[in-house]
Protein backbone atom coordinates (compact mmCIF):
# COMPACT_ATOMS: atom_id res chain seq x y z
CA UNK A 1 0.00 0.00 0.00
CA UNK A 2 1.33 3.56 -1.00
CA UNK A 3 1.20 6.15 1.96
CA UNK A 4 -1.61 7.85 0.64
CA UNK A 5 -3.79 4.76 0.48
CA UNK A 6 -2.52 4.07 3.83
CA UNK A 7 -3.96 7.98 5.02
CA UNK A 8 -6.99 7.44 3.30
CA UNK A 9 -8.03 3.99 4.71
CA UNK A 10 -6.76 5.50 8.76
CA UNK A 11 -8.80 8.64 7.67
CA UNK A 12 -11.78 6.17 6.92
CA UNK A 13 -11.83 4.03 9.81
CA UNK A 14 -11.27 7.26 12.24
CA UNK A 15 -14.41 8.66 10.59
CA UNK A 16 -16.83 5.59 10.85
CA UNK A 17 -15.48 5.11 14.41
CA UNK A 18 -16.68 9.09 15.04
CA UNK A 19 -20.08 7.50 13.62
CA UNK A 20 -20.51 4.90 15.40
CA UNK A 21 -19.74 6.79 18.85
CA UNK A 22 -21.61 9.65 17.59
CA UNK A 23 -24.34 7.04 17.58
CA UNK A 24 -23.97 5.26 20.62
CA UNK A 25 -23.91 8.82 22.33
CA UNK A 26 -27.31 9.65 20.96
CA UNK A 27 -28.89 6.25 22.02
CA UNK A 28 -27.66 6.55 25.52
CA UNK A 29 -28.79 10.35 25.77
CA UNK A 30 -32.58 9.26 24.64
CA UNK A 31 -32.49 6.72 27.26
CA UNK A 32 -31.54 9.28 29.85
CA UNK A 33 -34.17 11.12 28.51
CA UNK A 34 -36.78 8.76 29.04
CA UNK A 35 -35.73 7.57 31.94
CA UNK A 36 -37.62 9.87 34.26
CA UNK A 37 -41.12 9.04 33.20
CA UNK A 38 -40.74 5.60 34.53
CA UNK A 39 -38.52 6.61 37.50
CA UNK A 40 -41.37 8.55 38.43
CA UNK A 41 -44.08 6.01 37.75
CA UNK A 42 -42.17 3.57 39.67
CA UNK A 43 -42.13 5.80 42.71
CA UNK A 44 -45.30 6.63 43.08
CA UNK A 45 -47.04 2.80 42.62
CA UNK A 46 -44.27 1.70 45.24
CA UNK A 47 -45.14 4.63 48.14
CA UNK A 48 -48.73 4.92 47.09
CA UNK A 49 -50.52 1.63 45.59
CA UNK A 50 -51.28 0.77 49.37
CA UNK A 51 -53.39 3.71 49.49
CA UNK A 52 -55.64 2.85 47.20
CA UNK A 53 -58.62 1.46 47.83
CA UNK A 54 -62.76 2.34 47.78
CA UNK A 55 -62.10 4.42 51.07
CA UNK A 56 -59.53 7.00 48.87
CA UNK A 57 -61.87 7.73 46.61
CA UNK A 58 -65.07 8.26 48.76
CA UNK A 59 -63.74 9.70 51.98
CA UNK A 60 -62.39 13.05 52.91
CA UNK A 61 -58.84 13.35 54.07
CA UNK A 62 -58.57 13.00 57.89
CA UNK A 63 -57.88 15.78 60.06
CA UNK A 64 -53.83 16.10 61.28
CA UNK A 65 -54.21 14.85 64.22
CA UNK A 66 -56.22 11.46 63.23
CA UNK A 67 -53.11 11.22 60.61
CA UNK A 68 -50.43 11.78 63.75
CA UNK A 69 -52.25 9.42 65.72
CA UNK A 70 -52.38 6.50 62.66
CA UNK A 71 -48.87 7.24 61.34
CA UNK A 72 -47.82 6.74 65.34
CA UNK A 73 -49.72 3.63 65.53
CA UNK A 74 -47.94 2.21 62.15
CA UNK A 75 -51.02 2.15 60.26
CA UNK A 76 -52.07 3.68 56.87
CA UNK A 77 -53.65 7.16 57.23
CA UNK A 78 -57.57 6.66 57.00
CA UNK A 79 -60.05 8.34 54.80
CA UNK A 80 -59.02 9.61 51.11
CA UNK A 81 -59.60 12.54 48.83
CA UNK A 82 -62.79 12.63 47.51
CA UNK A 83 -63.42 16.65 48.32
CA UNK A 84 -60.60 16.28 45.89
CA UNK A 85 -61.42 14.48 43.16
CA UNK A 86 -65.22 15.94 43.07
CA UNK A 87 -63.70 19.48 42.61
CA UNK A 88 -61.77 18.57 40.31
CA UNK A 89 -64.51 16.73 37.92
CA UNK A 90 -66.45 19.89 39.21
CA UNK A 91 -63.95 22.49 37.64
CA UNK A 92 -62.78 20.42 34.96
CA UNK A 93 -66.56 19.92 33.35
CA UNK A 94 -67.24 23.62 33.98
CA UNK A 95 -63.97 24.80 32.21
CA UNK A 96 -65.11 22.46 29.69
CA UNK A 97 -68.31 23.54 29.16
CA UNK A 98 -67.06 27.28 29.01
CA UNK A 99 -64.19 26.83 26.44
CA UNK A 100 -65.57 23.95 23.94
CA UNK A 101 -68.05 25.83 22.54
CA UNK A 102 -66.00 28.90 22.27
CA UNK A 103 -63.03 27.34 21.00
CA UNK A 104 -64.96 24.80 18.18
CA UNK A 105 -66.98 27.99 16.78
CA UNK A 106 -63.82 30.01 16.76
CA UNK A 107 -61.96 27.13 15.90
CA UNK A 108 -64.55 27.08 12.71
CA UNK A 109 -64.50 30.88 11.97
CA UNK A 110 -60.47 30.58 11.26
CA UNK A 111 -61.08 27.10 9.02
CA UNK A 112 -63.54 29.38 7.29
CA UNK A 113 -61.88 32.65 6.70
CA UNK A 114 -58.28 31.98 6.19
CA UNK A 115 -56.77 35.30 4.58
CA UNK A 116 -58.67 37.50 6.76
CA UNK A 117 -57.18 40.02 8.97
CA UNK A 118 -58.83 39.24 11.84
CA UNK A 119 -58.82 35.85 11.12
CA UNK A 120 -54.75 36.03 11.50
CA UNK A 121 -55.46 38.40 14.33
CA UNK A 122 -57.35 35.59 16.14
CA UNK A 123 -54.87 33.16 15.04
CA UNK A 124 -51.79 34.75 16.52
CA UNK A 125 -53.21 36.06 19.69
CA UNK A 126 -54.65 32.49 20.36
CA UNK A 127 -50.96 31.00 20.04
CA UNK A 128 -49.81 33.65 22.49
CA UNK A 129 -52.36 33.03 24.76
CA UNK A 130 -51.43 29.37 24.63
CA UNK A 131 -48.05 30.16 25.96
CA UNK A 132 -49.41 32.84 29.06
CA UNK A 133 -48.20 30.98 32.04
CA UNK A 134 -50.92 29.15 34.12
CA UNK A 135 -50.28 31.56 37.49
CA UNK A 136 -50.77 34.46 35.08
CA UNK A 137 -54.27 32.83 34.37
CA UNK A 138 -54.78 32.40 37.88
CA UNK A 139 -54.23 36.11 38.54
CA UNK A 140 -56.80 37.29 35.55
CA UNK A 141 -59.48 34.48 37.49
CA UNK A 142 -58.74 36.27 40.44
CA UNK A 143 -59.10 40.12 39.64
CA UNK A 144 -62.51 38.84 37.17
CA UNK A 145 -64.17 36.51 39.85
CA UNK A 146 -62.77 36.06 42.67
CA UNK A 147 -62.63 39.67 44.02
CA UNK A 148 -65.94 41.43 41.67
CA UNK A 149 -68.50 38.22 40.91
CA UNK A 150 -68.19 35.59 43.91
CA UNK A 151 -66.09 38.24 46.27
CA UNK A 152 -64.25 35.07 47.28
CA UNK A 153 -62.24 31.96 46.52
CA UNK A 154 -64.46 29.72 44.28
CA UNK A 155 -64.73 26.84 42.23
CA UNK A 156 -65.66 29.12 39.25
CA UNK A 157 -62.84 31.47 39.33
CA UNK A 158 -61.13 28.08 39.13
CA UNK A 159 -62.44 26.81 36.13
CA UNK A 160 -62.44 30.36 34.90
CA UNK A 161 -58.20 30.51 35.04
CA UNK A 162 -58.63 26.75 33.24
CA UNK A 163 -61.03 27.58 30.79
CA UNK A 164 -58.63 30.38 29.40
CA UNK A 165 -56.22 27.67 29.80
CA UNK A 166 -58.08 25.12 27.03
CA UNK A 167 -59.86 27.84 24.88
CA UNK A 168 -56.76 28.54 22.45
CA UNK A 169 -55.69 24.46 22.23
CA UNK A 170 -58.77 23.61 21.74
CA UNK A 171 -59.34 26.66 18.91
CA UNK A 172 -56.07 25.29 17.20
CA UNK A 173 -56.74 21.45 17.17
CA UNK A 174 -59.99 22.14 15.81
CA UNK A 175 -58.31 24.38 13.12
CA UNK A 176 -55.88 22.22 12.15
CA UNK A 177 -58.56 18.85 12.18
CA UNK A 178 -61.11 20.68 9.86
CA UNK A 179 -58.13 21.20 7.26
CA UNK A 180 -57.57 17.72 6.89
CA UNK A 181 -61.19 17.41 5.77
CA UNK A 182 -61.48 16.91 1.78
CA UNK A 183 -63.20 20.25 0.35
CA UNK A 184 -65.29 18.35 -1.44
CA UNK A 185 -67.32 16.83 1.69
CA UNK A 186 -68.32 20.19 2.05
CA UNK A 187 -68.94 21.60 -1.27
CA UNK A 188 -71.54 18.38 -1.99
CA UNK A 189 -73.27 20.03 1.11
CA UNK A 190 -73.50 23.78 -0.22
CA UNK A 191 -74.40 22.36 -3.97
CA UNK A 192 -77.26 20.67 -2.31
CA UNK A 193 -78.37 24.22 -0.85
CA UNK A 194 -77.90 23.32 2.75
CA UNK A 195 -78.09 26.16 4.86
CA UNK A 196 -74.74 26.98 6.62
CA UNK A 197 -75.32 26.34 10.49
CA UNK A 198 -76.90 23.30 8.42
CA UNK A 199 -73.09 22.38 6.58
CA UNK A 200 -71.23 23.04 9.90
CA UNK A 201 -73.34 21.13 12.71
CA UNK A 202 -73.79 17.99 9.66
CA UNK A 203 -70.90 18.45 7.99
CA UNK A 204 -68.00 19.80 9.50
CA UNK A 205 -68.03 18.29 12.89
CA UNK A 206 -69.32 14.79 12.41
CA UNK A 207 -66.75 14.60 9.63
CA UNK A 208 -63.77 16.05 12.32
CA UNK A 209 -65.49 14.60 15.29
CA UNK A 210 -62.65 11.97 16.22
CA UNK A 211 -60.21 14.95 15.78
CA UNK A 212 -61.91 17.39 17.92
CA UNK A 213 -62.34 15.36 20.48
CA UNK A 214 -58.83 14.25 20.60
CA UNK A 215 -58.00 18.43 20.82
CA UNK A 216 -60.67 18.15 23.79
CA UNK A 217 -59.36 15.15 25.96
CA UNK A 218 -55.59 16.73 25.24
CA UNK A 219 -57.25 19.82 26.56
CA UNK A 220 -58.56 18.14 29.30
CA UNK A 221 -55.39 16.05 30.39
CA UNK A 222 -53.15 19.32 30.45
CA UNK A 223 -56.02 21.64 33.06
CA UNK A 224 -56.06 18.23 35.46
CA UNK A 225 -52.89 18.59 37.00
CA UNK A 226 -52.85 21.83 37.19
CA UNK A 227 -52.09 23.77 40.70
CA UNK A 228 -50.63 27.20 40.64
CA UNK A 229 -53.71 28.82 38.56
CA UNK A 230 -55.96 27.17 41.30
CA UNK A 231 -54.39 28.13 44.48
CA UNK A 232 -54.97 31.55 43.23
CA UNK A 233 -58.85 31.42 42.73
CA UNK A 234 -59.90 28.00 44.49
CA UNK A 235 -58.00 27.81 47.44
CA UNK A 236 -59.24 24.43 49.02
CA UNK A 237 -61.77 23.08 50.86
CA UNK A 238 -61.79 20.20 53.67
CA UNK A 239 -65.38 19.22 52.27
CA UNK A 240 -67.21 18.16 49.42
CA UNK A 241 -68.28 20.92 47.74
CA UNK A 242 -70.44 21.46 44.73
CA UNK A 243 -71.40 25.06 45.29
CA UNK A 244 -69.39 26.54 42.49
CA UNK A 245 -69.65 30.21 44.33
CA UNK A 246 -67.65 28.82 47.30
CA UNK A 247 -64.14 27.52 47.56
CA UNK A 248 -63.57 24.08 46.14
CA UNK A 249 -60.60 21.27 46.47
CA UNK A 250 -58.72 19.72 43.62
CA UNK A 251 -56.38 16.27 43.77
CA UNK A 252 -53.75 18.76 42.47
CA UNK A 253 -54.42 21.47 45.13
CA UNK A 254 -54.83 18.14 47.82
CA UNK A 255 -51.24 17.11 47.11
CA UNK A 256 -49.90 20.41 47.92
CA UNK A 257 -51.55 20.78 51.13
CA UNK A 258 -50.56 17.00 52.11
CA UNK A 259 -46.79 18.36 51.00
CA UNK A 260 -46.90 21.03 53.38
CA UNK A 261 -48.22 18.64 56.11
CA UNK A 262 -46.13 16.17 57.83
CA UNK A 263 -48.65 14.15 59.70
CA UNK A 264 -50.46 14.13 56.00
CA UNK A 265 -47.42 13.92 53.76
CA UNK A 266 -47.73 10.14 53.08
CA UNK A 267 -50.68 10.96 51.39
CA UNK A 268 -49.09 12.65 48.43
CA UNK A 269 -47.98 9.30 46.77
CA UNK A 270 -51.48 7.90 46.45
CA UNK A 271 -53.02 11.20 45.39
CA UNK A 272 -50.21 11.65 42.91
CA UNK A 273 -50.43 8.09 41.33
CA UNK A 274 -54.26 8.94 41.32
CA UNK A 275 -53.60 12.36 39.54
CA UNK A 276 -51.52 10.68 36.80
CA UNK A 277 -53.39 7.99 36.04
CA UNK A 278 -56.15 9.93 35.17
CA UNK A 279 -53.94 12.08 33.19
CA UNK A 280 -51.99 9.48 31.19
CA UNK A 281 -55.18 7.89 30.76
CA UNK A 282 -56.79 10.46 29.08
CA UNK A 283 -53.40 11.13 27.00
CA UNK A 284 -53.47 7.68 25.49
CA UNK A 285 -57.18 7.64 24.89
CA UNK A 286 -56.44 10.54 23.22
CA UNK A 287 -53.51 9.22 20.92
CA UNK A 288 -55.58 5.78 20.06
CA UNK A 289 -58.11 8.06 18.97
CA UNK A 290 -55.90 10.18 17.13
CA UNK A 291 -54.04 7.38 15.33
CA UNK A 292 -56.87 5.69 14.26
CA UNK A 293 -58.45 8.11 12.29
CA UNK A 294 -55.17 9.33 10.39
CA UNK B 1 -101.16 30.74 4.11
CA UNK B 2 -99.73 27.52 4.14
CA UNK B 3 -96.36 26.77 1.93
CA UNK B 4 -97.46 24.05 0.10
CA UNK B 5 -100.21 26.17 -1.94
CA UNK B 6 -98.40 28.97 -2.59
CA UNK B 7 -96.55 29.60 -6.38
CA UNK B 8 -93.59 27.48 -7.18
CA UNK B 9 -91.70 31.37 -7.83
CA UNK B 10 -92.77 32.91 -4.46
CA UNK B 11 -92.41 29.71 -2.65
CA UNK B 12 -88.22 29.61 -3.40
CA UNK B 13 -88.24 33.31 -2.95
CA UNK B 14 -88.94 32.97 1.03
CA UNK B 15 -87.15 29.78 1.14
CA UNK B 16 -83.60 31.73 0.27
CA UNK B 17 -84.85 34.63 1.81
CA UNK B 18 -84.66 32.32 4.98
CA UNK B 19 -81.81 30.53 4.16
CA UNK B 20 -79.95 33.94 3.77
CA UNK B 21 -81.14 35.19 6.93
CA UNK B 22 -79.88 31.77 8.67
CA UNK B 23 -76.29 32.26 6.94
CA UNK B 24 -76.06 35.66 8.15
CA UNK B 25 -76.54 34.82 11.58
CA UNK B 26 -74.39 31.50 11.25
CA UNK B 27 -71.64 34.09 10.01
CA UNK B 28 -72.72 36.14 12.78
CA UNK B 29 -71.81 33.56 15.61
CA UNK B 30 -68.51 32.65 13.95
CA UNK B 31 -67.49 36.31 14.28
CA UNK B 32 -68.56 37.12 17.30
CA UNK B 33 -67.37 33.99 18.62
CA UNK B 34 -63.98 34.89 17.58
CA UNK B 35 -63.65 38.09 19.31
CA UNK B 36 -64.09 36.37 22.66
CA UNK B 37 -60.28 35.05 22.44
CA UNK B 38 -59.40 38.80 20.94
CA UNK B 39 -61.14 39.98 24.61
CA UNK B 40 -60.36 38.17 26.56
CA UNK B 41 -56.44 38.93 25.86
CA UNK B 42 -57.28 42.69 25.45
CA UNK B 43 -59.17 41.69 29.30
CA UNK B 44 -55.78 40.42 30.18
CA UNK B 45 -53.46 43.38 29.67
CA UNK B 46 -55.97 45.72 30.69
CA UNK B 47 -56.43 43.77 34.09
CA UNK B 48 -53.06 43.15 34.70
CA UNK B 49 -52.45 46.31 34.16
CA UNK B 50 -55.08 48.24 36.11
CA UNK B 51 -53.92 45.79 39.10
CA UNK B 52 -50.10 46.91 38.69
CA UNK B 53 -50.79 50.51 38.38
CA UNK B 54 -50.48 51.07 42.19
CA UNK B 55 -47.20 49.38 42.65
CA UNK B 56 -45.91 51.08 39.35
CA UNK B 57 -46.72 54.02 40.55
CA UNK B 58 -44.94 54.13 44.03
CA UNK B 59 -41.90 52.23 42.73
CA UNK B 60 -41.80 53.80 38.89
CA UNK B 61 -39.31 51.44 36.53
CA UNK B 62 -36.74 50.83 39.06
CA UNK B 63 -39.54 48.18 40.58
CA UNK B 64 -37.81 46.25 37.43
CA UNK B 65 -34.24 46.49 38.60
CA UNK B 66 -34.82 47.08 42.53
CA UNK B 67 -33.53 44.16 44.17
CA UNK B 68 -35.07 45.34 47.38
CA UNK B 69 -38.15 42.54 48.33
CA UNK B 70 -39.25 44.47 51.65
CA UNK B 71 -43.05 43.64 52.98
CA UNK B 72 -42.01 44.72 56.32
CA UNK B 73 -44.82 47.57 57.23
CA UNK B 74 -43.57 51.17 57.15
CA UNK B 75 -40.60 50.16 54.85
CA UNK B 76 -42.64 48.62 52.52
CA UNK B 77 -40.19 48.57 49.70
CA UNK B 78 -40.57 46.24 46.38
CA UNK B 79 -38.29 44.87 43.70
CA UNK B 80 -38.48 42.83 41.01
CA UNK B 81 -35.30 42.07 39.60
CA UNK B 82 -34.36 38.77 41.92
CA UNK B 83 -37.06 37.06 40.42
CA UNK B 84 -36.39 38.36 36.95
CA UNK B 85 -33.22 37.39 37.24
CA UNK B 86 -33.81 33.57 38.98
CA UNK B 87 -36.70 32.93 36.24
CA UNK B 88 -33.71 33.57 33.45
CA UNK B 89 -31.33 32.19 35.26
CA UNK B 90 -33.08 28.96 35.75
CA UNK B 91 -35.06 28.82 32.33
CA UNK B 92 -31.92 29.72 30.46
CA UNK B 93 -29.67 26.80 32.57
CA UNK B 94 -32.60 24.15 32.33
CA UNK B 95 -32.70 24.91 28.33
CA UNK B 96 -28.83 24.26 28.11
CA UNK B 97 -29.73 21.19 29.95
CA UNK B 98 -32.70 19.77 27.80
CA UNK B 99 -30.18 20.55 24.43
CA UNK B 100 -27.99 17.30 24.18
CA UNK B 101 -31.04 15.31 25.47
CA UNK B 102 -33.88 16.82 23.13
CA UNK B 103 -31.68 16.76 19.90
CA UNK B 104 -30.74 13.12 20.83
CA UNK B 105 -34.35 12.29 21.01
CA UNK B 106 -35.31 14.20 17.72
CA UNK B 107 -32.44 12.45 15.88
CA UNK B 108 -34.00 8.87 17.31
CA UNK B 109 -36.91 9.71 15.76
CA UNK B 110 -36.81 11.53 12.52
CA UNK B 111 -33.63 10.32 11.65
CA UNK B 112 -32.20 7.34 13.40
CA UNK B 113 -35.39 5.08 13.68
CA UNK B 114 -37.77 7.07 11.71
CA UNK B 115 -41.24 5.23 11.52
CA UNK B 116 -40.09 2.08 13.00
CA UNK B 117 -41.78 0.51 16.36
CA UNK B 118 -39.07 1.62 18.62
CA UNK B 119 -39.70 4.91 17.86
CA UNK B 120 -43.05 4.92 18.39
CA UNK B 121 -42.53 3.53 21.75
CA UNK B 122 -39.94 6.64 22.72
CA UNK B 123 -41.92 8.86 21.27
CA UNK B 124 -44.76 8.23 23.22
CA UNK B 125 -42.87 8.52 26.27
CA UNK B 126 -41.19 11.36 25.36
CA UNK B 127 -45.24 13.11 24.93
CA UNK B 128 -46.08 11.78 28.43
CA UNK B 129 -43.41 13.52 29.85
CA UNK B 130 -45.26 16.38 28.97
CA UNK B 131 -48.45 15.18 30.53
CA UNK B 132 -46.86 14.77 34.02
CA UNK B 133 -48.00 17.56 36.25
CA UNK B 134 -45.97 19.61 37.11
CA UNK B 135 -46.46 19.13 41.01
CA UNK B 136 -45.37 15.59 40.41
CA UNK B 137 -42.40 16.70 39.01
CA UNK B 138 -41.63 19.06 42.21
CA UNK B 139 -42.51 15.97 44.21
CA UNK B 140 -39.83 13.53 42.76
CA UNK B 141 -37.24 16.47 42.26
CA UNK B 142 -37.85 17.04 45.93
CA UNK B 143 -37.92 13.15 47.00
CA UNK B 144 -35.32 11.57 44.73
CA UNK B 145 -33.29 13.91 43.36
CA UNK B 146 -32.51 16.41 45.59
CA UNK B 147 -30.96 13.78 48.25
CA UNK B 148 -29.23 12.34 45.07
CA UNK B 149 -27.62 15.80 44.68
CA UNK B 150 -27.15 16.00 48.65
CA UNK B 151 -25.02 13.49 48.52
CA UNK B 152 -23.15 14.68 45.51
CA UNK B 153 -22.15 18.12 47.92
CA UNK B 154 -24.51 20.09 46.68
CA UNK B 155 -25.06 22.88 49.55
CA UNK B 156 -27.99 24.27 50.98
CA UNK B 157 -30.28 20.82 51.22
CA UNK B 158 -29.92 20.57 47.71
CA UNK B 159 -32.38 23.25 46.99
CA UNK B 160 -31.72 25.88 44.07
CA UNK B 161 -31.19 27.25 41.05
CA UNK B 162 -29.35 23.82 40.07
CA UNK B 163 -31.58 21.46 41.35
CA UNK B 164 -34.29 23.53 39.86
CA UNK B 165 -32.88 23.74 36.10
CA UNK B 166 -32.79 19.86 35.89
CA UNK B 167 -36.06 19.30 36.65
CA UNK B 168 -37.34 22.08 34.45
CA UNK B 169 -34.50 20.82 31.68
CA UNK B 170 -37.20 17.20 31.67
CA UNK B 171 -40.55 19.08 31.69
CA UNK B 172 -39.52 21.12 28.54
CA UNK B 173 -37.74 18.17 26.28
CA UNK B 174 -40.60 17.36 25.08
CA UNK B 175 -41.73 20.77 23.80
CA UNK B 176 -38.58 21.32 21.98
CA UNK B 177 -38.13 17.97 20.35
CA UNK B 178 -42.31 17.68 19.15
CA UNK B 179 -40.85 20.46 16.57
CA UNK B 180 -37.64 19.52 16.05
CA UNK B 181 -38.21 15.91 15.02
CA UNK B 182 -41.15 16.95 12.43
CA UNK B 183 -39.32 19.34 10.71
CA UNK B 184 -35.83 16.75 10.63
CA UNK B 185 -38.14 14.46 9.48
CA UNK B 186 -39.00 16.26 6.50
CA UNK B 187 -35.95 17.16 5.58
CA UNK B 188 -35.71 16.15 1.62
CA UNK B 189 -34.25 12.25 1.40
CA UNK B 190 -32.28 13.64 -2.07
CA UNK B 191 -30.40 15.95 -0.18
CA UNK B 192 -29.44 13.19 2.31
CA UNK B 193 -28.15 10.48 -0.49
CA UNK B 194 -25.90 13.13 -2.26
CA UNK B 195 -24.17 13.24 0.43
CA UNK B 196 -23.99 9.64 1.14
CA UNK B 197 -23.21 9.14 -2.66
CA UNK B 198 -20.03 11.52 -1.90
CA UNK B 199 -19.21 9.11 1.15
CA UNK B 200 -20.15 10.75 3.77
CA UNK B 201 -20.77 8.72 6.99
CA UNK B 202 -24.49 9.38 9.22
CA UNK B 203 -22.97 11.59 11.38
CA UNK B 204 -21.34 13.48 8.63
CA UNK B 205 -25.41 13.75 6.92
CA UNK B 206 -26.55 14.45 10.18
CA UNK B 207 -24.29 17.63 10.54
CA UNK B 208 -23.63 18.67 7.06
CA UNK B 209 -27.14 18.22 5.76
CA UNK B 210 -29.92 17.26 8.11
CA UNK B 211 -29.14 19.94 10.70
CA UNK B 212 -28.26 23.04 8.66
CA UNK B 213 -31.81 22.47 6.20
CA UNK B 214 -33.81 22.07 9.80
CA UNK B 215 -32.17 24.63 11.44
CA UNK B 216 -34.84 27.05 12.22
CA UNK B 217 -37.08 24.52 12.74
CA UNK B 218 -35.01 23.12 15.60
CA UNK B 219 -34.61 26.75 16.69
CA UNK B 220 -38.08 27.73 16.91
CA UNK B 221 -38.57 24.55 18.90
CA UNK B 222 -35.78 25.51 21.51
CA UNK B 223 -37.26 28.76 21.47
CA UNK B 224 -41.15 27.51 22.51
CA UNK B 225 -39.49 25.18 24.99
CA UNK B 226 -37.69 28.14 26.64
CA UNK B 227 -40.79 30.16 27.13
CA UNK B 228 -42.55 26.92 28.59
CA UNK B 229 -39.76 27.29 31.25
CA UNK B 230 -40.18 30.64 32.05
CA UNK B 231 -43.64 30.12 32.96
CA UNK B 232 -43.33 27.13 35.33
CA UNK B 233 -44.32 27.46 38.99
CA UNK B 234 -45.20 24.30 41.07
CA UNK B 235 -41.72 22.24 40.39
CA UNK B 236 -39.79 25.53 40.67
CA UNK B 237 -41.20 26.49 43.91
CA UNK B 238 -40.83 23.63 45.63
CA UNK B 239 -37.12 22.86 44.56
CA UNK B 240 -35.34 26.86 44.10
CA UNK B 241 -35.44 26.96 48.07
CA UNK B 242 -37.46 30.48 47.55
CA UNK B 243 -34.55 32.81 48.64
CA UNK B 244 -35.55 36.51 47.65
CA UNK B 245 -32.46 37.28 46.78
CA UNK B 246 -30.61 37.83 43.41
CA UNK B 247 -29.01 34.61 42.60
CA UNK B 248 -24.86 34.61 43.23
CA UNK B 249 -24.10 31.20 41.10
CA UNK B 250 -25.68 28.20 39.96
CA UNK B 251 -25.89 26.29 43.19
CA UNK B 252 -27.17 29.47 44.91
CA UNK B 253 -31.23 29.43 46.56
CA UNK B 254 -32.91 31.86 44.57
CA UNK B 255 -37.16 32.10 43.17
CA UNK B 256 -38.71 32.90 39.90
CA UNK B 257 -41.44 35.43 39.18
CA UNK B 258 -43.79 32.66 38.87
CA UNK B 259 -43.18 30.50 41.83
CA UNK B 260 -42.89 34.44 44.17
CA UNK B 261 -46.66 35.17 42.81
CA UNK B 262 -47.48 31.35 43.99
CA UNK B 263 -45.31 31.96 47.26
CA UNK B 264 -46.57 35.04 48.63
CA UNK B 265 -50.58 35.43 46.93
CA UNK B 266 -51.88 34.03 49.74
CA UNK B 267 -51.09 36.88 52.66
CA UNK B 268 -50.57 39.77 50.29
CA UNK B 269 -52.75 42.30 49.67
CA UNK B 270 -52.73 45.99 48.87
CA UNK B 271 -48.90 47.02 47.89
CA UNK B 272 -47.86 43.91 48.07
CA UNK B 273 -50.93 42.21 46.01
CA UNK B 274 -50.10 45.17 43.31
CA UNK B 275 -46.50 43.77 42.77
CA UNK B 276 -47.00 40.42 42.47
CA UNK B 277 -49.82 41.53 39.72
CA UNK B 278 -47.22 43.79 38.36
CA UNK B 279 -44.88 40.79 38.12
CA UNK B 280 -47.27 38.67 36.82
CA UNK B 281 -47.59 41.61 34.04
CA UNK B 282 -43.65 41.17 33.34
CA UNK B 283 -44.32 38.00 33.50
CA UNK B 284 -46.85 37.84 30.68
CA UNK B 285 -45.01 40.44 28.97
CA UNK B 286 -41.45 38.07 28.74
CA UNK B 287 -43.23 35.04 27.76
CA UNK B 288 -45.49 36.61 25.24
CA UNK B 289 -42.63 37.82 23.00
CA UNK B 290 -40.69 34.69 24.07
CA UNK B 291 -43.71 32.92 21.99
CA UNK B 292 -44.30 35.58 19.64
CA UNK B 293 -40.31 35.07 18.26
CA UNK B 294 -41.24 31.38 18.36
CA UNK B 295 -44.20 31.48 15.98
CA UNK B 296 -42.34 33.99 13.79
CA UNK B 297 -39.61 31.69 12.89
CA UNK B 298 -42.17 28.89 12.29
CA UNK B 299 -44.26 31.06 9.98
CA UNK B 300 -41.09 32.20 8.18
CA UNK B 301 -40.86 28.21 7.44
CA UNK B 302 -44.28 28.12 5.61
Amino acid sequence: MNSAAKITAANLSRRTLKDKLFKGLVLFLSLITISPIVLIIYKLVEKGYRQISLDFIIKTPPNTFEAMTALSNGELIPGGIANGITGTLLMVVLASVIAIPVGVITGIYLYENPGKPLANLTRNISDILQGVPSIVLGLIAYMWIVKPITSGFSALAGSVSLSIMMLPMIVRSTEETLKMIPQSIKEAAVALGVPYYKVILRVLIPTGFSGLLTGILLGISRILGETAPLMLTALGSSVINLDITKPTSAVPLLIWEFYNDPNMVDLIWSSSLLLMGMVLTLNLVSKRIAARTK
Amino acid sequence: MELGKLPEKQFSQLLKVHQMNSDKITKGVLLLSSFVILFVAGGMIFSLVEGAIPALKSFGLSFIWSNNWNPTEGKENYGALPFIAGTIITSVAALLISLPLSFSVSLFLGEYYRGTRIAKILGTMVDLLAGIPSIVYGLWGFYVLRPLLIDLGLPNQGFGIFTASIILAIMIIPYATSLSNEIITMVPNELKEAAYSLGATRSEVIFNVVVPSARSGIIAGYILSFGRALGETMAVTMLIGNANIVPDGFFSTGNTMASVIANQFGEADGLKLSSLIAIGLLLFLITGIINAIGKYIIKRMG
